[in-house]
């Protein structure tokens, strides 16, 4: 039989088996009570737990049987997992139902479960991270025995070339390079054009929406900002491609300059305007935190509302500010569509942001959609580069956590 | 040395230029993004608008014998051109449907080629002059018109871009959410709900609280490795499925409906919970039949703006192949879709000028939908918000 088909049976036999629990168990419960016994719990209360009881551990088998299934290989056929796992349920409403006794909190046993339940809930969370680590770990260090560490991390020549034949068996490999430098160097480059537009314009926007706003701008204002950070990325890639690029390369052409129509300008430029509600919107929390009594102290002594912004309201947000910055950072580090769609497939070691260069995400994308074999070097490459950009990201998100909760501590505000 | 009065009130005078100065720096870079904003919507109207429109001509349509081998029979010999490629397989599907058309004839408005269509809408195209004049002379006495494009919003992918429409990224998306939603919807809620009302204050709740802020600041692409490695590599989920895509983003979705959820628990006061309790209520029942509802509105917000994100998503997506080239509606969870960003992504990469416009119609018809989601949890949090 199929897995669905089985899927299927397995969830009606299943559901038919709760529903007579929850009969049962309430008829039986309603007897015991009707006999004048003084019961812990309501009837209602019974029947749910009669039902936990048989689906529960039925699921719970069901669900370790198929994961060992997939761990160790078909050696149990699966239906004498479905078999073994609607015996167990049958055990379950067997006990649910032997359990309907007047001093059996089933109130409590409930609670218990769902406790249980929630907290299993919670795990997943965790799963995910070390999902995430394990799945990237795992490959990037099959891809570090083909090649090395150290010349992944210092090569300037990113060139998969010939790696693809290696795998099918025809060629050695030998000609393939994966030095992620000229990589590192796209994104770096993309992303300090991107923070070059966006720090700045995010932090006025801030400084202007919490200290000289009217109340009827900031409402505007705050909703119409968060709009740029809700477009959809390839949106913003479309856009970068083909109104931004074509303008750099018009711009650079009037001042003598040659420019690709994939220069980093473009969607470093466009990766700024996305970033810049997360930038102006944690500034403006920070702005607004800092106590108004530091405000008021400068006012007093003369200086005027500019010069208390600047001397004393910024210095005050600023390890705010830089979180927000860091924030941003990581943001632009990890995007993918607007490079895909707006920068260059070409390694390229360059200073020049009008020529065309490649990002690390560009090269995942590029390396996991092509038609190689999965056991290919280049494959494996997209899950090294996985794991540096996770690196790095990760720490710039802790650094940025870091610093919010200095200056949470530093002026106890807490709705930060 | 000390300054006379007027050298101070000059300093004074400067320091307040300085102080205005400032004001409007302020206000110009929001007033930049805010123009950022509308050039970009002005862009997108301007070049997605036209896509809704399509170039038809009106001819006569002799549904021969011949028609039913090779659409193209059908048609006057001059019009060929004129004419979209794909009546060579619809007129015989037609006739076959219908077999007792053959011998008729009939006016009908058909489909132009895309270099019609461009034509017409003063785009770059690839028409010789003759067929220029040709047209013009049709225009003129109303037999070739720019009508409303049924086919983009009626029809699957293709690569003739006169027939390319966006109603399998559609069938696509909505799968995927239905995945997304059904994963990370209970999962989040459960997981805000221990966090909130039932775990203890200790290392382990505190290792979760961090986890699922780093998860929230993970780069986007790197749910796609995950994705790739365990879901399609590991528990062998059909690659570029409804079913691997929607696991992917709903893992992405987690964080955001479980850091939502528990501002809406926050936001429930303390004193109904202590009501509750103090008629003896147990925790569970405190939640379920108290607290959840009150906070079911902000998990609603929370949530539709979680998905809506989850709408727009494209690297992962297409880390797990949803990439593929669909030209006709799935109706299976396990066969392989596409979605509307992933769609738009392809066409964007089609070199014919037509795709362009399609591109840009696509993404008009995601934002608008995106636009009306968030809209949608703005008014729901309006209108049932409860300030305590």
């Amino acid at each position: 039989m199929q897995t669905n088909q089985l899927l299927l049976l397995f969830c009606t036999v299943l559901l038919l088996l709760g529903l007579v629990a929850f009969f049962v168990g309430r008829a039986k419960a309603a007897r015991v009570r009707a006999s004048g016994a003084a019961m812990y719990a309501q009837p209602d209360q019974y029947a749910w737990f009669a039902v936990l009881s048989t689906a529960g551990p039925a699921v719970l088998v069901g669900a370790l049987g198929s994961l060992l299934l997939l761990l160790l290989g078909a050696d149990i056929p699966p239906m004498y997992l479905l078999a073994a796992s609607l015996v167990v349920a049958a055990a379950g409403l067997a006990v649910g139902v032997a359990q309907v006794k007047p001093h059996f909190h089933a109130r409590q046993a409930i609670e218990r479960v769902i406790r249980w339940v929630l907290t299993g809930a919670a795990m997943i969370s965790i799963f995910t991270t070390f999902g995430i680590l394990f799945s990237i770990i795992s490959e990037a260090l099959r891809f570090f025995q083909m090649h090395s560490f150290w010349e992944f991390i210092t090569g300037t020549t990113w060139n998969p070339g010939a790696s693809f034949l290696a795998a099918a068996g025809r060629g050695d490999g030998s000609g393939a390079q994966f030095g992620s430098v000229p990589l590192f160097a796209g994104t770096f480059m993309i992303t300090a054009i991107a923070l070059l537009v966006a720090v700045p314009i995010g932090l006025l926007s801030a400084i202007y929406m919490s200290e000289y706003a009217p109340q009827r701008v900031r409402t505007i204002a705050k909703p119409v900002l968060e709009v740029l950070a809700g477009i959809p990325t390839v949106v913003y890639g479309f856009f970068a491609a083909i109104t931004v690029a074509p303008i750099i390369v018009n711009i650079a052409g009037f001042f003598g300059l040659d420019a690709s129509y994939n220069n980093a300008v473009a969607p470093g430029i466009v990766m700024g305007i996305m970033i810049i509600p997360f930038i102006s919107s944690l500034s403006d929390d920070v702005i607004n935190s800092v106590p108004d009594s530091m405000r008021q102290g400068s006012l007093a002594l003369g200086m005027t509302k500019g010069e208390t912004i600047r001397d004393v309201v910024i210095p005050a947000a600023l390890p705010g500010i830089i979180s927000a910055a860091l924030l941003g950072m990581s943001r632009a580090l990890g995007e993918t569509m607007i490079v895909v769609m707006a920068a260059g497939m070409r390694p390229n070691l360059t200073a020049n942001p009008l020529e065309d260069m490649t990002t690390v995400t560009v090269r995942i994308v590029a390396s996991l959609t092509g038609d190689q074999e999965f056991e290919s070097a280049e494959t494996l490459s997209a899950f090294a580069l996985g794991l540096v950009l996770f690196v790095v990201t990760l720490t710039l998100n802790l650094v940025s956590v870091l610093m919010i909760r200095r200056f949470r501590e530093k002026y106890r505000v807490n709705n930060l | 040395m000390s300054h006379s009065f007027d050298e101070i009130s000059q300093q004074l005078k400067r320091r307040h230029r300085k102080s205005a100065r400032l004001k409007w720096i302020s206000m110009g870079a929001l007033g930049l993004a805010g123009l950022f904003l509308v050039l970009f919507f002005a862009d997108m109207l301007s070049k997605g608008l036209p896509a809704f429109q399509q170039a038809y001509i009106n001819t006569e349509v002799r549904y021969t014998e011949e028609a039913s081998r090779d659409g193209r029979l059908a048609f006057e010999e001059e019009l060929l051109p004129l004419i979209s490629r794909t009546v060579v397989r619809v007129i015989p599907l037609q006739l076959r449907n219908n077999p007792e058309m053959i011998g008729t004839s009939e006016q009908r408005w058909m489909l132009a080629t895309s270099e019609v269509d461009q034509y017409l809408k003063g785009h770059r195209n690839r028409l010789s002059d003759e067929e220029k004049a040709e047209i013009d002379e049709r225009v003129a006495t109303g037999q070739v018109d720019l009508r409303f494009n049924k086919t983009f919003f009626g029809s699957g992918d293709s690569k003739i871009a006169e027939n390319a429409g966006i109603l399998s990224a559609v069938v696509g998306t909505i799968m995927t959410m239905i995945v997304t939603l059904l994963i990370s919807f209970p999962i989040g809620v459960m997981t805000a709900i221990y966090l909130e009302e039932f775990a203890p204050d200790n290392r382990f709740t505190q290792l979760i609280e961090i986890n699922i802020n780093n998860l929230a600041a993970i780069p986007s692409i790197l749910f796609g490795l995950l994705g790739l490695a365990i879901f399609i590599n590991f528990f062998g989920v059909p690659r570029s499925s409804p079913l691997a895509g929607g696991m992917t983003l709903a893992l992405m979705t987690l964080p955001v409906i479980i850091i939502a959820t528990r501002t809406a628990l926050r936001s429930v006061p303390d004193s109904i919970r202590h009501a509750a309790f103090g008629v003896g209520c147990s925790r569970w029942q405190v939640v379920r039949d108290h607290v959840l509802p009150l906070a079911m509105p902000g998990i609603m917000t929370g949530s539709i703006i979680g998905l809506a994100q989850a709408m727009g998503e494209t690297a992962p997506l297409i880390i797990v192949g949803m990439v593929a080239f669909i030209p006709d509606v799935s109706a299976s969870f396990t066969q392989a879709a596409t979605v509307m960003p992933a769609q738009i992504f392809t066409w964007s990469g089609e070199p014919e000028q037509a795709f362009v416009e399609k591109t840009a119609g696509g993404i008009l018809v995601l934002l608008s939908v995106l636009i009306s989601l968030n809209a949608f949890a703005v008014v729901l949090r309006k209108k049932f918000e409860r300030r305590w």
